[in-house]
């Protein structure tokens, strides 16, 4: 599904992402942790596409794709979706026309015709379901005014209405109250089957006690330098990453 | 979607896609300015003696007039003297029938998506066709008749409605209002006129058409419109021009008077021609726009889409005489690559518990720049004035800038005045991020734009609503990377 080969990013003459390597097949949930600073959302946002991050070398394939020759908006009508760490406001458009917006985007893409009204506000109703979202936030303008928490869990909706095939969620746990967290990985999981992928960033182990990880990847200095069962996560919760660091300092000698 | 489509093909196709010439035999009046210019036009149409005299007090006064220097624009001094003030088709006297039009004058209006053919018009528009100096006709005419409803051109109005026009041209804005006002005063060639009798409901909406067509020649056209009491019109006016490398002047003057319990709706969708990217032509679109509600309970409704001329100074206003009467103001004014407006307007609060409500958006692109500017006056007399102003500013890119000016003149204490301002920005991440969900650039800004200017939108008849969306997603062609 995903197969990230030797990537090389950097940014306004910095390099992030060193010889950076991840395979991840349909239906896995693959979790990051790292200290700040490591490189985990310019990860995200290299595969989202943005522009400022410049690919200096290295492949990623999605589905058998080059995603790298695509366009941000490319990748996410073929099915690519990041929940942003710090999600944007849209002034003057609702959720409601933004998500007929980006649904109808990715219906022309399939060659399908836009949906009718009376599809598009089911599917609006159903999903609000999934992620307990209050009616009222929908009629809103794309996150203006809304609370931290509350543009998580909108991140998370709007990933349930595009039924993406891959999911990068940049800390959608933090900034959210323990009843919200419940409900966000409830969301989640909800989403999971067995062809959709998650790349899952995070600070807290308590997030993958919700949604459970096949893997959990440590990144370090822009690449993946342990990886292993959610057991890992526990245990960097329990000591931190001075371990980690001291480990990849000794290799480095 | 598929509207979408449509709205991203054409900007892909087309710069400005009414930036076409039409080949007809016309004749001018001399280069420049003079008495005898005065004199010519009026001549030529035919006036009476008292129209001629109300158009050389007009010229006399303009003369000891100076170009207004307070608006946020910059442009080289105009050069009065090198315009051509009357341009019209050769043409036989009278055009009793549809059939009588120059084909190619109505191939020109086919172009530009408006038929002159009174059974393919857009359901229930009335449209007068005015191409640079003279009304070329007026359709659905006799139907209105029928109710006793005027709509025909200035022109003719002044030969065959005196008593009218001598009555209320003026009234609203006096020959010497303003530089402009006086010159369009002195040389204006013709334009619409509106008269709906007391009690009458218009069935459709009116509008007209201008086109500049000639070279070098500057558009005047006067604009007239009246609601008698109890009456209620929904007038529009669309405007085109081809391109041309030289500046081309437009300066047109309205007015608006409506009596006891009648409301008038006027919208504009402005589209001259704004200049290339270099900012090399384009219009100069300097107009006085202003309307008065005489009667007790009446009502005047601006609402304008601003998206072409290369500079735009205009300020439709309301002064609101009769108790309980109501002005508004609905606006969106868009800026691209070097366009400068300055454009708002004028609540003038004398009557009792007059209301005005002002929506302005701004929508700046490219290098442009955008000013609101608007006023808001409450006379002694206007026990329980209140007004509302929502003044916002949408920059796309950072090379645009945009100013807000609002000014405030309070004599009264009862009245009630409430102004709010937000300025936002597209931005990288904001395209990023709708990308992110699947949007290009373009359809991320025209969502944003159409989501932005909705308010305004709203306000204009549907087939309009459609046209001016387009016009939007048009003019800001290639304003994102
Ligand atoms: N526009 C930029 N210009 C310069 N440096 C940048 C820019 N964007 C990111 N960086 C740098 O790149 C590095 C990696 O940032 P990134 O956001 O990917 O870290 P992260 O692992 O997501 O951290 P956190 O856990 O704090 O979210 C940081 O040192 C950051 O300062
Ligand atoms: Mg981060």
């Amino acid at each position: 599904m995903l197969s990230i080969r030797n990537l090389n990013v950097g940014i306004a003459e910095k390099q992030i992402l060193k010889d950076f390597n991840l395979e991840i097949k349909p239906g896995e949930i693959h979790a990051i942790m790292g200290p700040n600073g490591t490189g985990k959302s310019t990860l995200a946002s290299t595969l989202a596409g943005k522009e400022d991050y410049e690919v200096l070398s290295g492949e990623v394939s999605f589905n058998g794709k080059n995603l790298l020759e695509m366009s941000a908006d490319e990748r996410a009508r073929e099915g690519v979706f990041l929940a942003f760490q710090y999600p944007v406001e849209i002034p003057g458009v609702s959720t409601t026309n933004f998500m007929k917006a980006a649904v109808n985007a990715k219906r022309k893409h399939q060659g399908l015709e836009p949906m009718d009204a009376k599809d598009f506000l089911k599917l609006m109703r159903e999903k609000m379901t999934l992620v307990e979202m209050n009616k009222e936030f929908t009629s809103r303008s794309v996150n203006e005014g809304f609370s931290g928490g509350e543009k998580k869990r909108n991140e998370i909706f709007q990933m349930a209405m595009l039924e993406p095939s891959l999911c990068l969620l940049d800390e959608t746990d933090s900034g959210l109250d323990i009843d919200a967290l419940r409900i966000v990985a409830n969301g989640v999981n909800k989403l999971r089957d067995y062809k959709r992928s998650f790349l899952v960033i995070t600070h807290y182990q308590r997030l993958l006690n919700y949604i459970v990880p096949d893997y959990v990847h440590v990144m370090y200095g822009g690449k993946i330098v342990k990886s292993g069962g959610k057991e890992l996560a526990l245990k960097l919760e329990e000591q931190g990453y001075d371990w980690i660091k001291e480990e990849v300092g000794e290799l480095a000698n | 979607m598929a509207e979408n489509d449509k709205i991203i093909d054409e900007v892909v196709a087309n710069d400005y896609k009414y930036g076409f010439t039409t080949n007809i035999e016309q004749e001018f009046a001399a280069v420049g300015l003079s008495e005898d210019t005065v004199r010519f036009i009026s001549a030529k149409k035919e006036e009476p003696e008292w129209m001629l005299d109300w158009r050389l007090k007009a010229y006399k006064a303009w003369l000891k007039m100076e170009q207004p220097k307070w608006q946020n624009v910059h442009f080289p001094e105009i050069d009065f003297q090198s315009i051509i003030y009357y341009a019209a088709q050769k043409r036989k006297k009278v055009i009793n029938s549809l059939d009588d039009v120059d084909p190619e004058i109505r191939n020109t209006y086919d172009k530009l998506g408006i038929p002159i053919q009174e059974q393919k018009l857009l359901a229930g528009v009335a449209v007068d066709y005015v191409m640079d100096s003279e009304s070329v006709i007026t359709t659905f005419r006799e139907s209105l008749k029928e109710k006793g409803i005027i709509f025909c051109s200035i022109s003719e109005a002044i030969r065959e409605q005196p008593e009218l026009v001598k009555k209320y041209l003026g009234s609203v804005v006096p020959q010497r209002d303003n530089y402009y006002a006086a010159l369009n005063s002195a040389v204006f060639s013709d334009g619409s006129f509106v008269y709906i009798p007391k009690g009458v409901r218009c069935p459709m909406e009116l509008s007209t058409y201008f086109r500049i067509n000639a070279e070098n020649t500057g558009q005047f056209e006067r604009t007239l419109i009246i609601a008698d009491e109890g009456s209620y019109v929904s007038y529009l006016e669309g405007c085109t021009a081809p391109m041309r490398d030289e500046n081309q002047l437009h300066a047109a003057v309205v007015e608006l008077v409506t009596h006891d319990n009648a409301e008038i709706k006027y919208s504009t969708v402005q589209n001259w021609y704004p200049g290339d990217k270099e900012g090399k032509g384009g219009i100069y679109n300097f107009v006085t726009k202003r309307g008065i509600c005489q009667g007790k309970n009446s009502k005047i409704s601006w609402t304008q889409v601003e998206t072409g001329s290369a500079i735009t100074w205009k300020y439709p206003s309301c002064i609101l005489k009769g108790d309980n009467s109501i002005g508004e103001f609905y606006s969106v004014a868009v800026t691209n690559n070097y366009q400068q407006a300055d454009t708002g307007t004028k609540m003038i609060h004398i009557g009792k518990n007059t209301k005005s409500r002002i929506v302005s958006k701004g929508i700046s692109a490219g290098n442009s720049q955008n000013s609101y500017r608007g006023q808001v006056q409450v006379h002694r007399t206007a026990d329980n004035a209140y007004n509302s102003s929502q003044c916002d500013s949408l920059l796309i890119g950072d090379k645009c800038g945009a100013h807000t000016f609002p000014y405030l003149e309070i004599k009264n204490s009862t009245g009630k005045v409430e102004h709010e301002a937000t300025t936002s920005k597209i931005g990288e991440d904001l395209l990023f991020y709708c990308n992110q969900r699947g949007l290009t650039n373009e359809e991320a800004v025209s969502m944003i734009i159409n989501g932005y200017c909705k308010e305004v939108f709203k306000q204009l008849p549907m087939e309009f609503m459609v046209e001016a969306q387009k016009l939007l997603s048009i003019s800001l062609e290639g304003s994102v990377g």
